[in-house]
Formats: structure tokens, sequence, C-alpha cells
């Protein structure tokens, strides 16, 4: 909780207020059918597969990697799972959604040891390794899909996305599920230690006979379980899989949202806390955009300013620039704005988050 | 040659880091044509000095004076445009550059907007000249040794007609012949009436090269000395600030000869790898402490690694305790109850941003898996009792590593081993820059874990130390082994020559 205050809340902060000056029943939660609604409530629903897919990505940027195909694989999850469905002799029944399912998340398993393998075993640089599944994994999709965008009718698998327990969504649920399991499993076992090491320094974690390879090879195969996770809930929430469209450009809201949750991607110490900040951020933007009524043709532009902004603020040199400005009359005027960390990516994404919404 | 008035001088800088105070109170004066050494242990305050002199920390309090006028400086940028010039212990160039370019980046010569090769490539040339290195200016920066290299950086710092030159630590990676070229050079500065900081931890290389020196000792300043009035024991106590003990206890002689009949703990059989050493033989018993002497290059690094599975042998046979073990990597090595420690310390050893608890358990949590985390408790217990036990400063298990001194980061680093219980200790290079004060009380550790009847295996460019310690020494010369000397045999004389010749002529 503490590590949570550290990180840079104003800009979640800041767009929470800005959308109750425009809507001032904002922060309205109600209760309906068993379901809590309401424009937070629709952030978190929302924003789970981000945050899921965001979470993978953490571990990953940590050991000094990047993960560029968890939007492919997302679409792969979605794709395997509904094309099963709709093939099965009884499309409508739990048997024939909980086999896809766990087709889908077998399939990521590896998917995620072909990235691993390809950046542990044969040293191929993480962002070419990764590279190659984003390009093949969207068309091996299409492929599953023959190119169609497959519906389904089937209510236990649209449950993950539309169902609730205890008035919860269990989206939020899930996503609260592995975000709380990855901050035990990371702090009561020494693999968040070990992947900082092996982030800080791969040859000196190598000679204290840290079992790097491995390490490497577990966080892809998370990261494109948790993206699979994320495709799974994206695809439930409109009951089809596109695979041309389904978690497009999601690895780059991913990665913005360990950038803004202040984790380098140089590798090494990471938040978790962070992440989830990062990705509520970047999901409370989206909504805004519509919230406020930005015009669909500026909206990405919108977007981009609100990044800019929030990476300014955290630059080192505009923060001393911004703190000797409330000085009186100092020395010299220090030479003018830096350029801004994280810089690259702020060029971003592109689209809403898939078609979650 | 000194006698005028100080060309830089600095009185009274205090410098903090949040409540860590690095310097209190610091003079420094350097006269034009001399060579002053700032001696002093890590940690002493050398670095925080340097950069407060060429402004890449500010000072607190304190003055600086250059040719008597006051100034402040807001960066290197501002010390250099006011003729001090430095020049760091990690060659700060661009080695895919040609030698003209490195000399003058930044600073090319223009003409219409555009960089004038003609004239860059006349003005290295005078420069080289100047210091009469024979470097063809085109040549890319890679194609010269490291010794070249740090000439040319040199060469740069002086370009721009440098009043002050910093020397930080310039010689750590040079052989002998390679430090007479650079003290030829730098006397040649010298003489011109450059005046030059110097500093190293070679206390021969500091006698040789300056006129004139000042000790640091905890941020404060001891004294400022002539070097022809300060005796070798007077300087090392001036930066030790304590009796001698620790050096001498060292003097004792070596761990009880290890009993021929006991079995090994390493038998190393035809251990090698094509390009990096010949096969060779080395057996190391319970408590004995074996020496691998040699130059840079002759192998000696190169058959730690093979021994640790860092790199793999392609022939030959390891046992350990008389059973035979496939190392493949560092990982089987650990299994079998081998610890090595890297010569180089930020490379191969240091985990920077991790606490210096997590370092210290580092090999220990990594030997166990990431499952079975090794509890909380334990790891402060061990932290702590490690960090009393090496005397490690600061006394912090939740300082990060990369904030310590190189002479306290090798103890971490030790302590990352011991705590392994390891049956056979490598040790490459252990005391390489570090002060006086560590170097002294990890020799002493050496000693005394052979005392509890662990292996070692010994590496270290002096050869003094490795007489010393060593129970036996295995001389190495061009990849190969050429000698292995024992008991009385082991003097410095002989290794030397033996080094020198590879055994034709001596023996």
């Amino acid at each position: 909780m503490r590590e949570l205050l550290r990180k840079p809340i104003w800009p979640l902060a800041a767009l929470l207020l800005l959308n109750l000056a425009v809507t001032p029943s904002f922060f309205a939660v109600h209760v309906q059918d068993g379901r809590l609604y309401g424009s937070l409530v629709d952030i978190l629903h929302n924003g789970a597969p981000l945050a899921i897919t965001a979470l993978g990505m953490t571990l990953v940027i940590a050991t000094r990697g990047i993960d560029l195909s968890v939007g492919a694989v997302v679409s792969i999850a979605g794709a395997v799972t509904c094309t099963w469905i709709a093939s099965s002799p009884d499309p409508a029944s739990p048997g024939a959604a909980i086999a896809g399912i766990g087709l889908a998340l077998g399939l990521a398993v590896a998917l995620g040891a072909w990235n691993g393998f390809l950046v542990a075993r044969l040293g191929i640089q993480p962002i070419i390794a990764t590279l190659v599944l984003m390009t093949a994994g969207r068309g091996l999709a299409q492929l599953i899909t023959d190119g169609q965008i497959v519906t389904v009718n089937n209510a236990t698998y649209s449950g993950i996305s539309g169902s609730a327990l205890l008035t919860v969504p269990v989206t939020v649920l899930v996503a609260a599920a592995v975000y709380a399991l990855v901050a035990l499993v990371t702090r009561r076992t020494a693999l968040g230690t070990l992947v900082e090491a092996v982030g800080i320094n791969p040859e000196a974690s190598r000679l204290a006979g840290v079992r790097s390879r491995t390490i490497v090879w577990t966080v892809y195969v998370f990261a494109a379980l948790c993206a699979a996770v994320a495709g799974l809930m994206i695809s439930a929430n409109v009951h089809a899989a596109d695979a041309n469209n389904a978690g497009l450009w999601l690895e780059l809201d991913a990665i913005l949202a360990v950038v803004i949750g202040g984790t380098s991607l140089a590798g090494g110490r990471y938040s978790i806390a962070g992440t989830l900040l990062g990705a509520l951020t970047i999901q409370t933007l989206t909504t805004t955009i519509y919230s406020v009524g930005i015009p669909p043709e500026v909206s990405l532009v919108f977007k981009a300013v609100v990044v800019i902004l929030v990476f300014l603020a955290q630059a080192p040199k505009v923060r001393a620039l911004l703190a000797r400005g409330r000085r009186p009359a100092g020395p010299q005027p220090p030479p003018p704005a830096a350029p801004v960390p994280g810089g690259p990516v702020t060029d971003v994404p592109v689209e809403k988050t898939g078609s979650s919404r | 040659m000194a006698g005028s008035r100080p060309l830089v001088e600095m009185t009274g800088i205090s410098v903090a880091f949040g409540p860590v105070q690095a310097l209190e109170g610091v003079d420094l004066r350097l006269y034009p044509g001399e060579v002053h050494a700032l001696m002093g242990e890590n940690g002493a305050g050398k670095s925080t000095l340097i950069k407060a002199l060429t402004g890449v920390h500010p000072v607190d309090a304190g003055q600086i004076t250059v040719q008597g006028e006051p100034v402040a400086f807001s960066g290197p940028a501002a010390a250099q445009a006011a003729g001090i010039s430095t020049v760091y212990q990690e060659v700060n160039l661009c080695p895919n550059l040609s030698v003209a370019e490195n000399l003058l980046l930044g600073r090319e010569p223009r003409r219409a907007g555009r960089i004038d090769w003609r004239g860059a490539r006349r003005r290295a040339t005078e420069v080289l000249g100047r210091l009469h290195l024979d470097l063809d200016p085109s040549s890319p920066l890679d194609a010269h040794p490291i010794a070249q290299q740090q000439l040319v950086a040199i060469a740069r710092a002086v370009e721009v007609d440098s009043r002050v030159l910093v020397l930080d630590e310039p010689t750590s990676s040079l052989d002998a012949s390679e430090v007479e070229e650079l003290f030829r050079v730098v006397r040649g500065l010298r003489d011109d009436g450059v005046a030059i900081l110097f500093v190293s931890h070679f206390i021969e290389q500091v006698y040789e090269i300056s006129d004139r020196m000042t000790v640091l000792r905890n941020g404060s300043r001891v004294g400022e000395y002539r070097t022809a009035e300060i005796s070798r024991v007077q300087l090392v106590s001036a930066m030790v600030g304590r009796e001698l003990e620790v050096l001498e206890r060292l003097d004792r002689a070596p761990a009880a000869p290890a009993d021929e009949t006991e079995s090994p703990v390493l038998r190393a059989v035809g251990i090698g790898r094509k390009g990096a050493v010949e096969p060779v033989d080395l057996v190391v018993r319970p408590g004995e402490v074996v020496g691998l002497a040699g130059l840079l290059g002759s192998g000696r690094t190169e058959l730690a690694r093979l021994l640790f599975g860092a790199d793999r042998a392609d022939h030959g046979e390891i046992a350990v305790d008389g059973r035979v073990v496939r190392i493949r990597n560092p990982r089987t090595a650990i299994d079998a109850g081998i610890a090595f420690s890297s010569e180089d310390r930020k490379a191969g050893g240091v985990v920077g941003d991790l606490t210096v608890r997590d370092n210290i358990v580092l090999a220990m949590q990594a030997s166990r898996g990431w499952m079975r985390r090794i509890p909380g408790r334990k790891q402060d217990e061990l932290a702590r009792r490690w960090i009393e036990l090496l005397d490690i400063r600061p006394a912090d298990p939740d300082a990060l590593l990369r904030n310590l001194s190189g002479g306290n980061q090798q103890k971490v680093l030790l302590a990352r081993w011991l705590i392994t219980q390891p049956r056979l200790l490598i040790l490459d290079e252990p005391t390489r820059g570090i002060d006086v004060g560590a170097k002294a009380q990890i020799q002493a550790l050496v000693a005394e874990q052979a005392g509890q009847g662990t292996a070692v295996v010994f590496i270290s460019a002096e050869l003094d130390e490795v007489v010393r310690l060593s129970d036996r020494v295995l001389v190495l010369r061009d990849r190969k082994p050429v000698a292995e000397l024992a008991g009385e045999d082991v003097d410095m004389d002989r290794v030397m020559g033996l080094i020198a010749t590879g055994g034709e002529a001596g023996a």
C-alpha cells in the first residue's frame, strides 16, 4: 500500500475528477439484477484484460525483455475457444466451453514457451523474438476462424465476462485474484528477487547459480497465459472471436501501463502496484474520451497529449525545472526541457481496447 | 618546479549525500608542473573530491580557486572550460570511431558548417605528436590495446590545453610496460607545466610518479606530504589510520603443509579449452591455498572459469572429493561445492540495484531454488552476521549494493559465497582495485577459510600477494602451465623468473 502511494496516482485522480466535473453522477454505483453498475465499475470491468496483460508484461520487462506478441495471443485465445465451441456437437453446453477454454490456455502455454525458447535458449533479442509471434499469431488466429468472425451462444462462456459474484463482475474478480496471486508468489517465494537479479545483471546472476534461463522462460509463459485470460474475457464479452481486431495494439497499451507504473524498460526493479495503477489510468483515459464526448477523430491526439503530460511530469529534469521555478530568482535558467524518458512509447496505442465495450 | 602559487586550491570542501558526510573540510592544492597523488582507502572520499573539483557534485561548503580566482563549476563542461580535464578509470570513448574522431569528438574543426576532416586529422596528428604517441589517427580506436586507448583518452583530455589533468586509476588495467608508457606521457605533460592529480591504489607507482601527495581518510584530510619525505609504512598507516597489525598478521607462516595422503577436494586432469588455456592438471587439498600466477592473458582467469563452468571445458575431467563431476555450467559447479568470485566485479558479481542483504543471500537462494525462499528472519540474521564479520560499511543490510565502495562490494560478494560453505573457493583477483585496509581483511579471510579446511584457488595480479598467501603456486604463461612450486620454493624471484622466461633459465 505504501508502495502504491509513491506511484503517480495524480493522473488517474485528475482524469476521474475531470469526469466528475462533466458528469456529476460519474461516481454513482448501483446494484441491478445482482450486479454492480456505474462508470467506475465499467472502468474496472473493461480494464481487466489490459490489467492482466500488463501484469504478465511487467515480469517480462523486469527480466530485460519485452513481449510484443500478447495482442496476437489474445486473438488466438478467443479464436480457439469460439471455434471449438461452435464446432462441438452441443455448442451451448458448459462442457464445450470448459474444453475450449482449457484448449486456449494450453495453447497459450505452448506459445509462451515458444517465445521463451527463442529468447532464453537461442538468445534472440526479445523484441525480435516476440515480433515473430506478433505477426504470425494473428495469421494463426485467422486460420483457426477461417477468416470469419465466429459467434457463439454459450451461457457458460459469456459468463466469464457477463456474470457477477456477490455483485462484483467476474472479470474484476479474476483480475484481482491474478494480481493477488502474483503479489503473493513473488513476495512469499524468491521469484521476485531472482527475476530482478536476472534483469539487473544477467551474467552475475548466472555466475551466482540462478537458473536465469528457467526464469526467463517462466515469465514468457506467464505473459502468454495472462494474455490468453484477457483474450477469453474480451471474446466472451462479445460472444464472438474477431481474429482481426481482438487485442489489436494491446501489447502497446500493456507496455505503456508498465512504464506509467514506474517500471524501467531497462529491466530490474518492477512494481506490480504501479502496473495496476498504469492500466487503470489508461482505461480511465479511454473511458474519459467517450464520456467527455471527445470527437473520435481527435481522440488519439487527446490520448497522446495526456500520455506526454504524464511522462513530462515524471521526468526528473522537468521536476527540477518546476521546483526551481517556484524558488525566487534562481541563478541561471537551466537548459530547455529534456527529452522525455519513455518517449518512444508515447506515439501510442491506437484503438480502444479491443471489443471490450 | 614548485614553489610557485598553487594552480588550483580547494579549501574547506564539504560534501554530504543525505545524512552521509562524504567530505568534511578538505583542502587540496595542485601546483603547476607537479604530479600530485590523492591517496586513501575506498570510501575515504577520493572520488567525491575529484567530482567536486570537476563540477560533477556541487560542494556544500568550502571554496575552489583556479589561479587565485574563486570558481563555482556548474558541471564537467564548465570545469573543462576552466582547463580542468578528467580521465576516468574506464575508458569513456567510442571504440568504433577512429582515433582522430575520438580525440576531437564534439569539438571537430568546422568549415562552412561542415566538419573539416583534413583539419581534424592534422590536429589529431599534432596532439598525438605532442605526447609522442605513434598511432594512426584514422585507425579505429578498438584496433588498439586498452593501454593505447587510455593514452588516447589522455590525449583527448589535454587537447583543449588543459592546465589541470585528473587521472582516476589510470593504471588499473595496464601491465608493467604499459604503465611505463603512460608515465612517460604523464612526465611529459608535467614538464609542460600541467598540474596532474593522480589517483591509484598501486603504492609503488605513486612513489614512482608523484611529487606530492594528499592523504584522505573517512572524508577528512590526514595531511599533505612530499613524496620523497614519507615512507611507505608512514603512508599506509596514514591511509588506514590504524597500526598495521592486520597486515603483519598475514606475514605469519602459511597454513600447515597439506597432508599428501589426504584426498584432494579438487582433482582436475587435462582440463582445457581451445583458444583459452591448454590442458592443465591441478590438485587442491583441504585447507590448501593454491595460487595461480601469471600475467594478464596467461590463462589464469580462463582456467578458473573452466573449473567453475563459467566457460565450458572442451576436454579434461574434474573430480570433487574423489567423485567425477561434469561441470557444464556454474550451477553444476555450485552443486558440487565450488564457489567462484569473478575478476570482473561489476559485470560478473555485483547486482547493484538489489540490497546488500539480497546480494549476500543470492547464491544460497539460487541453489535452494525460487520455491524455497530463505525466511526473512534468517536472511536478516545472515546479512547482519556477515556484515559484522567482514566489517562491511555501511553496516546496513537495506543499502543498495551499487552505493557501496568497491572494497565493500567485494566483501559482500565474498559473503555471498562463504555462506554457501563451499568445499572449493576460487577467487579471481578478489583484491583488485580496493584499498589497503579492505585488501588486508580479505587476505586474512582467505587464510582463515583455508584454516577451516576450505580448499582455495587464489588469483591475483599482485605477485607478492599470491606468494604470501599460497601453499603452492601454479605458474602459467602464454595459456600454458609452466611449473608448479611448493613449500620453500614459493618465492617472488622464482615465480617472476618463471613468468618471464617460462622456466628455461629458472629452477
